[in-house]
This record gives structure tokens, sequence and C-alpha cells, in this order.
């Protein structure tokens, strides 16, 4: 049959293109899976910027000082932005955004299980960017050699960006843990509430993983779940060292065969647990997501309306 | 005579894959399609490019520069964007 010989050429220069580092661009031929998988990714990478928001925007009433504040504003500020790049790398597949921010309301697309967690203390905005920033960016750097060309491109320019988020985070901790008892207290706690939820952002190990093999066969994804993971685990030591806190990892050893650090195993019933809904925060996180949406109503409305106000006055004079 | 009631089209090429499409320059012409073959004649005829964006020069809406102070100004005062804003001991500098 002729049309599935085309097909399957048309396949063959594809991953051709793929094996040869040669970037896939919105407009060439690509299979309905691929499309379909990265769809997948890139939204959810989307929404999960646009809900990182929400942890920390908790504490900007209450951050220590005015310094603290606008550079938290800032870091804010550049998320949402990040879920924009992300949206429209993601709408270049042909999927209109409405529809993806539909499918993150009505439960059927995910975003980052971490931001789950409740921010209960300042320690925790600290703890997030030095951590969850950490750990995204590990994933970003990665992902800047993602063989889809929109996305690999906002990778980059997301990456430049966010060098500041998890050093701001990493001076926070300094100051806690240089701090009061009462400080290091704080900066411990954090660290031992998020570090493990840090780990679980890299997914489940590759065994376990549904999508890893064909995305690494697309170059969607370059390094594995777990080889991410070890990168992020090997550089946070240290960090932890210098701060002089404890290391909630009580497996932490240095493994000189491998050149890596052993670890222990990750909770993997809380990690299902809260990606099937059963966080601290889902349902609060969805629900203002919702309120969100909904309160800007007016402000779309009204611009519909001056917009539709201008083209009258336009024609009128015309 | 007939020039005047062509177009003006700004070009924009991309010269590889995987890099995003640049300015090179604008042409006249009837319609995209033909600012499209243009454009392949007059900016790609030493292989550089592999795609070739066409836009109506009057669909650009651009800032002035002579508003620049106003328009991108408050960025200045935020220099705790940067990353080397924040300073961290030298065993921890490489995050």
């Amino acid at each position: 049959m002729k049309t599935t010989l085309d097909e399957q050429e048309l396949e063959q220069i594809f991953q051709q293109r793929i094996d040869n580092e040669q970037k896939i661009e919105p407009k060439d031929w690509m299979p309905e899976a691929y499309r379909k998988n990265l769809l997948r990714q890139i939204s959810q990478h989307a929404h999960s910027e646009v809900i990182g928001m929400q942890p920390e925007r908790n504490f900007l009433t209450r951050a220590p000082s005015l310094r603290r504040k606008a550079v938290l504003l800032s870091k804010i500020q550049d998320e949402g932005g990040h879920g924009l790049y992300l949206y429209s790398a993601a709408e270049t597949l042909g999927t209109p955004r409405s529809e993806l921010i539909e499918a993150l309301q009505s439960g059927a697309a995910k975003y980052a299980s971490i931001f789950n967690y409740p921010t209960q203390t300042w320690g925790d905005v600290g703890a997030i960017g030095w951590l969850v920033d950490g750990a995204a960016i590990v994933n970003q750097v990665s992902l800047q050699r993602t063989s889809y060309g929109p996305y690999a491109r906002g990778m980059i320019r997301i990456c430049k960006e966010e060098s500041f988020h998890q050093r701001q985070g990493y001076e926070i901790m300094i100051a806690l843990a240089q701090g009061s008892e009462a400080q290091k207290q704080m900066a411990q706690d954090s660290l031992n509430r998020f570090y493990w939820p840090s780990l679980m952002m890299f997914g489940p190990h590759d065994s376990e993983s549904a999508h890893s093999a064909r995305s690494m066969k697309w170059k969607i994804k370059r390094e594995t779940n777990d080889d991410l993971r070890q990168k992020f685990i090997d550089q946070t030591v240290p960090q932890i060292m210098f701060l002089g806190l404890e290391h909630p990892d009580k497996e932490i050893r240095w493994n000189e065969q491998r050149q890596h650090y052993d670890h222990g195993e990750i909770d993997w019933d809380e990690f299902n647990a809260v990606i099937n809904g059963n966080g601290h925060c889902n349902r609060q996180r969805m629900e203002h997501h919702l309120r969100a949406h909904e309160e800007g109503t007016w402000v779309r409305d009204a611009m519909t309306a001056y917009k539709e106000k201008q083209r009258k006055r336009e024609v009128q004079v015309a | 005579m007939t020039q005047e009631r062509l177009e003006l089209f700004e070009v924009f090429i991309r010269s590889k894959r995987g890099l995003d499409h640049k300015h090179v320059g604008s042409l006249h012409a009837q319609d995209h399609e033909q600012a499209l073959e243009y454009a392949r004649d007059c900016y790609t005829r030493r292989s550089e490019g592999v795609s070739i964006w066409v836009v109506k020069s009057s669909d650009i809406c651009a800032s002035q520069e002579e508003d620049s102070e106003s328009f991108f100004d408050p960025a200045d005062d935020k220099p705790y964007r940067l990353a080397g804003y924040y300073k961290l001991p030298d065993p921890v500098d490489n995050m």
C-alpha cells in the first residue's frame, strides 16, 4: 500500500534528522505519537511554572525585608513568564492554549507534584529556591538539547533567566544557617521537608517510567530520570555540608568506584499519593487557579469591549 | 509606477535548524507568496537559510527608541534579577 510506505519513509527521514542531532521544527512532518508526547511534556512543564507561583506567593506579604520581598516578587514574575514561553512552545504543535489550560483545570493534565507541598516557614522559601529550582535547573539544562526546536529555545531562555532563582534561595539558607539556634532549626526543618520531594521531581525510576524509552529515542529527553537525579544528589551534598546542616538521607555515602553518592530509597507511596491528588495542597492549588481565572473574567471582557468600541469608532470615521 | 503599489515585507531567515528566525532585511512584493520567492532570490543565494518568514511591514508594531527611557527604565533598578548579584562563598559558588 502506497500510503503506509510514504508514512514509513517520512518516519525514516524524521528519525534520521533526530539521529543527526538536527532539531525538529513546527512545520516538519512528525509522528503523531511524538507530537502527543511533546505536547504532554511541554504543557505539564508550563502548568508547573504557573502553579509553582502559588507556594511562593504565600510569603510575599511576610518576607522578612523589603529586599527579600522584591527578590521574591521578581522570581514569581519570572515563573509566570516561563509559563508563557512554554505555553507558546506547546501551541506551535497545533493545540490552542485554552485547551491546555482546560486540561489542567479538569485534572486531565498534571503539574509537578512538588507544588502540592505547603510553604509553612520562611525557610521553605529558601529551600524551594535552592532545591526545587536547583532540581528544575538540572532537568532544564539537559532539555536545552531536546529535539524539538521551540522547546529547546524556550529552555535556553529559561535557564538564562533562572540562574538567580537558586542563588537567592541558597542565600536565604546561608542567612538562616548562620543565624540564631532557632533560625538554624528552621533551615534544617525546611531542608528535611523539601529534600525528598525535590528528588521526586525527576520522576519514577527509569525501569518504571512509562514514557522514558521512547522519549530517549526521539531525544525529547536527553538523560534519564535516574541519571539526572544522581547529578542533583551529587551536587547537593557539598551544599548541605557548607550550611552545616544534617543530611536528610542517612544512607548518603560516597562510592569511590561509581564516583557518585549512594543514597537511600525515595518513598514512592508518598510520590504516588501526591500525584494522584492526595498531597497536602492539591485541591487548594486547583481551587485557587480556577478562582484567579474566574476573577479575571471582567478584565478579559473589558479588553474585548474596548476593542469592539475602538473598531466601531473606526468604522464611523471611515 | 507600479512599484508604488507594491507592499513592503520584512524578511526573517532561519540559518540552521534549531536557531530562531532572524531579521535580514525587507523587499517589495505583490503578496506573501511573491515575497517569499523574492526573499529566496535576494537573501539566500549562498545557502544562508533553511526557512524564510515574510511579514507585511505594516503588520509590525514597534516600540520607539526615543521612548526607551520610560519604556525600559524600571529594569535598571532591579539588579537582583541577575545571578551575579548574589555573592556566594567559593565552595558553593558553582550554582
